[in-house]
């Protein structure tokens, strides 16, 4: 039924030459700014007690202090990103060290399925291990040659560009690998526990 | 708990304008559920070939009213959905809708106080329905609204909350006019700073919970303004929208 309803006199806005709308997810649209969303103040976090760690189900922890995390090879990506209050920019400019780069620093435990991102502030969000491998996940301290602003996550943010933006932990401080999933801040309120924009995977139960 | 949240067909009931960019829409629902202030609703508009636009609106008003939901929306110059709202939505017209949605931007009256909101244009309207539903709910909590608009013209719900303000109440609002002020003009006259926070959250005894909700630049002088006031970071629970962010 839903599938059939139009909106009485809705045209809408095309995007006129949009270089390519099979990149905008369905329900979102595109926005050149980059808009601030979070839960509550922006933690402020000093360099020189930042820390990255690696820990749960893995032989070893992992941990870097800033100027160790500086030391690993960091690589430019360019990715869209796709925000669950509707918001898509596409092309957006980073510097990051590949999640693989950090799992080659610690050795896996096969039962290890998924993980907890935490962050400065007590922010967690869940992820299929899967679905931050093989160059889907990086942890980015550079936005369009900048350093990471702080309303960003800065200093440094998980971007995992292939789920709805809340995935992407601001002020990230490390990995928990997990045999079994736990749903993290947003999860567990209402937000989907996956958050494939391209499935709409928006809220609970989508 | 995994039932997902359905669209359905809401009918427009009333359309209320608020100031000159601002209407309050009056939606029929048939699958109505009780939200908790300060969730929101996803309005999707489908055009006749399909194509299909959808943003989130803050429900303005009390959960206590049954069948209905009224969504404040402020119209953005070039807003694809507010100005189709605006323009050419009229009482009695379908609008496919679906919510309540939010866990954490939300307070019920059995959560207690005090309470300090701030906001920023149209971000009052998350705090509006916490207003309303305090007031319906006969909630005792004492509460202070901060709110910070260009000019007393563009003060959404100016009667109500002078209303809800009143003697005894235990509401008091507060006002900053940060462009124009009218003559005899006695409420703030500037950006929200920490003097201001403080003054304002000075009476609330105890640590308040705190409730902030407008554009990114507000927010976070709210936000981090109160923090270096003393108000631990936990209380703080915030909502944003950029120029094009939560809300066009």
């Amino acid at each position: 039924m839903t599938d059939r309803f139009v909106s009485r006199g809705f045209v809408g806005k095309r995007r006129e030459g949009s270089a390519a709308p099979n990149r905008v997810p369905p329900g979102q649209h595109e926005v050149k700014d980059f808009p601030v969303l979070s839960a509550g103040p922006t933690p402020r976090v000093r360099l020189d007690q930042w820390s990255f760690s690696i820990e749960g189900l893995v032989r070893q922890k992992a941990r870097w202090t800033w100027q160790e995390f500086l030391q690993l090879p960091a690589q430019p990506f360019v990715v869209d990103i796709h925000c669950v209050t509707k918001w898509t920019k596409l092309d957006t400019r980073w510097l990051g060290v590949s999640v693989d780069t950090l799992f080659e620093h610690v050795e896996l435990d096969p039962r290890a399925q998924f993980v907890t991102a935490f962050a400065q502030g007590g922010y967690t969000t869940n992820l299929p291990l899967p679905d931050i491998l093989n160059g889907r996940a990086f942890v980015a301290y550079q936005y369009d040659g900048q350093p990471l602003a702080p309303e960003h996550g800065g200093p440094a943010r998980l971007v995992v560009p292939n789920l709805y933006l809340w995935k992407s932990a601001k002020w990230v401080s490390g990995l928990r690998l997990m045999d079994k999933d736990r749903s993290g801040f947003w999860e567990s309120l209402g937000y989907n526990n996956h958050g494939d924009p391209f499935k709409e995977e928006r809220y609970t139960g989508d | 708990m995994n039932r997902p949240i359905q669209w359905q067909i809401a009918t427009v009931a009333a359309i209320k304008p608020e100031t000159a960019h601002v209407k309050t829409f009056s939606l029929a629902l048939p699958d109505w559920s009780a939200h908790r202030a300060g969730q929101h609703y996803d309005v999707r508009l489908t055009a006749a070939d399909g194509y299909q636009a959808q943003r989130s609106y803050s429900i303005a008003s009390a959960p206590e009213r049954a069948g209905q939901v009224d969504l404040t929306v402020e119209r953005i110059e070039d807003g694809e959905v507010s100005s189709y709202l605006h323009d050419v939505l009229v009482p009695g017209d379908k609008l496919e809708v679906r919510g309540p949605i939010g866990g954490y931007f939300v307070w019920e009256a059995r959560q207690g106080g005090p309470l300090l909101l701030i906001a920023g244009g149209s971000g009052v309207v998350p705090l509006m329905a916490m207003l309303r539903h305090r007031a319906a709910a006969a909630a005792k909590v004492p509460a202070r609204l901060l709110y910070s608009a260009r000019a007393w013209d563009d003060v959404i719900y100016r009667d109500e909350l002078a209303q809800l303000g009143a003697a005894g109440s235990g509401l008091e609002v507060a006002y900053t006019l940060t462009r124009s002020q009218p003559p005899g003009w006695q409420g703030y006259a500037r950006r929200l700073d920490n003097a201001m926070l403080a003054e304002v959250a000075a009476p609330l005894r105890g640590a308040p919970q705190v409730f902030i909700c407008g554009p990114t630049l507000l927010v976070e002088a709210a936000a981090n303004g109160l923090v270096q006031v003393g108000v631990p970071s936990k209380q703080i629970r915030t909502e944003r929208f950029g120029p094009s962010g939560g809300s066009a």
